[in-house]
């Protein structure tokens, strides 16, 4: 029997944006959440350089308000992949007085992270950052290209971005730009399910069906926590409930459910009739939210 | 690793006004695309705005500039599926940067949608459009003639639009199986998931099943295999320590082990010993496909070479014509030099000759001495070093390139080569 590989079209696409990062610039780091989209990169890229290593590290921002079972995660997968692992704490950010804690019902450190990253990326003169970014989660990323380029101050602007045709990517930048690039811009979040279901790929222990403390509020569901903001009136209960992402616990809301296998997890989102975003807090503010924190250098 | 869903890349083409956006936004609702918490903002935004229908456009106008303006300005890419069938598309606007960007969103497309406005019939954009289509050798054009409600759905007006468009067609290089023309109603929902009850005389498919059944084989794409090496791959460890594995992706044509290939610029000659992806081996690759490939002999091959079979050379020139589009608004004349991208290959490139500017409009081409932001042009270039390049006219990839400027490094044109 002769064995043919037939290219599944997304994961080409990926692994080839990805190995033209390696060529294309001297100083690349993959940032990593902890979330499916980021362990979805690190299989790719595993995929891109296989039997060599993984030829950058992993930067990862920790608000200090994760779920500590993606820290976890985050440590075993390193360690089992012998990946470098660089983290840099936004409560650092804080002490060091160049942002503040917001204050309040609706407080997250989630725009607080981009004073973080853009540290890091000056401190370890880093010239292209691979996210996880895909354009069908916000109407804003849509438009984003695959290599988009921001200046010093990490700001995307998106009237002036560089034509990407075909697949050639042009990764030419200027002393201080760096390039934020997005490998799995074409996945749908089905897509990354289905992914990591065939791949067999694993992911936090929140992403399944578990008990937890939470709250609701404005038709969501919250974790009852410290870092939580929770008024007096907004009782805790018990739930069966597991996560869409895996953002900042002020940030993230949870979904009532019983998945507690990948199959059961990708059913569920294939028939699923609430949009990823929709369950992230800092997306809701506004609808231009994303757009304007796109400009200042969020991810 | 599989999803056995064909994948079919779509640009989307049409004026102000033509009702592109709610076209888009009624597919994602047809399809099922459009989440609750999506559909409640557009129910919310319709409201603000008074509208006593959805406004289906409010799904994809993406950036706040534009909601502003009300229309969209850059290249945004949207995705729905359906159980056969995964559909990404490149909505791109049709005001007066429509030539940079429908180019850009064509470059990845293998099916354009043309729209046109039943009222208006077949306008100077529309040519514009198919024109581009036409340079970029899409597979399929779709020809929706939209806002048939306007018209009483009158067969009559489908068919002078359609007489008026069949013109065009034969100015360019599809054939007539290429082209398919549908009458709907974007905003209606008229022949967009199913038949209209209001068109009984049209008896082609609605747009989804036409689209459905699209295959995504290029039918421009020869089956000659083009490998440019992106990365070489050198474990260095103990387990691997003699691997040298040459990565990249495979374009026109299926590479097997056992293979003779010849590496270009050496000209050396050799066979594929193994074929991997991860951890697994396999006989044979096909097209589209990311791989690392290990050959016999050691040779010297490094990134920007290609592998290719033996008897299947490219061509190897320092001097090449092309047909141009300028992306950006510095314009490209005589004697700059720029750095010229063609695939992974980098090689500097100076404008020897500029032919002429090639009217958008099928009308023919005068002589010109520089081209502009949108000018579609033919333009001879001189090269420091050889490309290996097929025209584009016989494999796309390998027919392509850009222009890099110097100066601002920005991406200031796409060519075509010519044969």
């Amino acid at each position: 029997m002769s064995r043919v590989l037939i290219a599944n079209p997304k994961e080409a696409e990926s692994i080839h944006i990805i190995r033209e990062v390696a060529a294309q610039f001297e100083r690349p780091v993959l940032l990593f959440s902890g979330g499916k989209d980021s362990i979805t990169l690190v299989r790719l890229a595993q995929k891109a350089f296989f039997p060599a290593k993984i030829p950058f590290p992993l930067l990862h921002i920790d608000t200090g308000h994760n779920f500590p079972e993606t820290i976890a995660f985050r440590d075993q997968l390193v360690e089992e992949l012998g990946l470098e692992l660089i983290v840099r704490n936004v409560q650092d950010s804080i002490d060091q007085g160049k942002v503040s804690e917001e204050r309040g019902r609706y407080s997250s450190r989630n725009t607080l992270q981009t004073t973080t990253l853009l540290d890091a990326i000056e401190e370890f003169k880093f010239d292209a950052c691979i996210g996880g970014a895909r354009r069908d989660e916000e109407k804003a990323r849509a438009k984003e290209r695959v290599f988009s380029v921001r200046d010093d101050f990490g700001q995307w602007d998106e009237k002036n971005q560089r034509p990407e045709l075909f697949d050639m990517l042009n990764g030419r930048i200027h002393q201080g730009q760096n390039v934020r690039v997005f490998p799995i811009s074409n996945w749908t979040e089905l897509d990354v399910w289905e992914y990591i279901k065939n791949e067999n790929i694993k992911i936090p222990s929140i992403y399944f069906a578990h008990k937890r403390e939470v709250f609701f509020r404005d038709g969501m569901i919250w974790t009852a926590n410290e870092h939580v903001y929770r008024e007096a009136h907004e009782a805790v209960e018990e739930k069966m409930v597991r996560f869409r992402t895996v953002g900042d616990m002020t940030c993230t809301a949870a979904v009532l459910s019983d998945a507690v296998s990948l199959e059961e997890v990708v059913d569920e989102i294939r028939l699923s009739t609430i949009s990823e975003r929709g369950a992230r807090i800092d997306d809701k503010r506004s609808e231009a939210a994303m757009e304007k924190r796109k400009k200042v250098g969020y991810f | 690793m599989s999803d056995n869903r064909k994948l079919i890349k779509i640009a989307t083409a049409g004026s102000v006004d033509d009702g592109k956006s709610t076209l888009i936004g009624r597919l994602l609702y047809d399809t099922q695309s459009l989440t609750t918490d999506k559909l409640e903002a557009i129910e919310q935004s319709s409201r603000k705005r008074g509208y006593d229908y959805l406004d289906f456009s409010l799904a994809t106008d993406g950036l706040v500039a534009e909601r502003e303006q009300g229309i969209t300005i850059d290249v945004a890419h949207i995705y729905f599926s359906t159980r056969k069938t995964n559909f990404v598309i490149a909505d791109t606007p049709g005001h007066v940067e429509y030539t940079r960007n429908m180019v850009t969103g064509a470059s990845t497309s293998q099916v354009a949608i043309i729209l046109i406005d039943a009222r208006k019939g077949v306008i100077e954009q529309t040519y514009r459009h198919f024109f581009i289509a036409n340079l970029l050798r899409l597979s399929h054009v779709v020809v929706a003639i939209n806002k048939m409600d306007l018209v009483n759905y009158d067969e009559e007006v489908y068919l002078n639009i359609k007489a008026e468009f069949e013109e065009l067609v034969e100015k360019s290089h599809f054939n007539t199986e290429q082209i398919t023309f549908i009458p709907l109603s974007a905003l209606k929902g008229e022949n967009i998931a199913s038949k209209s009850d209001l068109m009984p005389w049209y008896l082609g498919n609605s747009l989804l099943d036409h689209l459905e059944v699209l295959e995504p084989e290029d039918l421009f794409e020869s089956s000659v295999a083009r490998f440019p090496v992106q990365y070489v791959i050198r474990p260095k460890t103990e387990a691997f320590h003699d691997f040298r594995g040459f990565s990249g992706k495979l374009y026109g044509g299926k590479l097997k082990v056992g293979d003779e290939v010849t590496v270009l610029p050496s000209m050396t000659s050799t066979r594929i010993k193994t074929i991997q992806f991860l951890d697994e081996l396999y006989d044979e690759a096909s097209p589209d496909s990311s791989i690392t490939i290990t050959l016999e002999n050691e040779v010297d091959l490094s990134r920007g070479d290609m592998l290719v079979k033996s008897n299947e050379l490219p061509k190897s020139e320092k001097q090449i014509a092309a047909t141009l589009c300028q992306v950006n608004n510095k314009p490209l004349k005589v004697g700059d030099k720029y750095t010229l991208q063609h695939g992974v290959n980098r090689v500097l490139a100076k404008v020897d000759r500029i032919e002429s500017i090639i009217h958008t409009d099928f009308s023919g081409e005068v002589p010109a001495d520089q081209l502009r932001l949108n000018d579609i042009g033919k333009v001879h270039f001189r090269l420091s070093k050889p490309i290996h390049y097929d025209p584009y006219q016989k494999n796309k990839s390998n027919g392509s390139f850009i222009l890099i400027d110097e100066g601002s490094y920005d991406t200031v044109s796409v060519g075509f080569i010519n044969a």
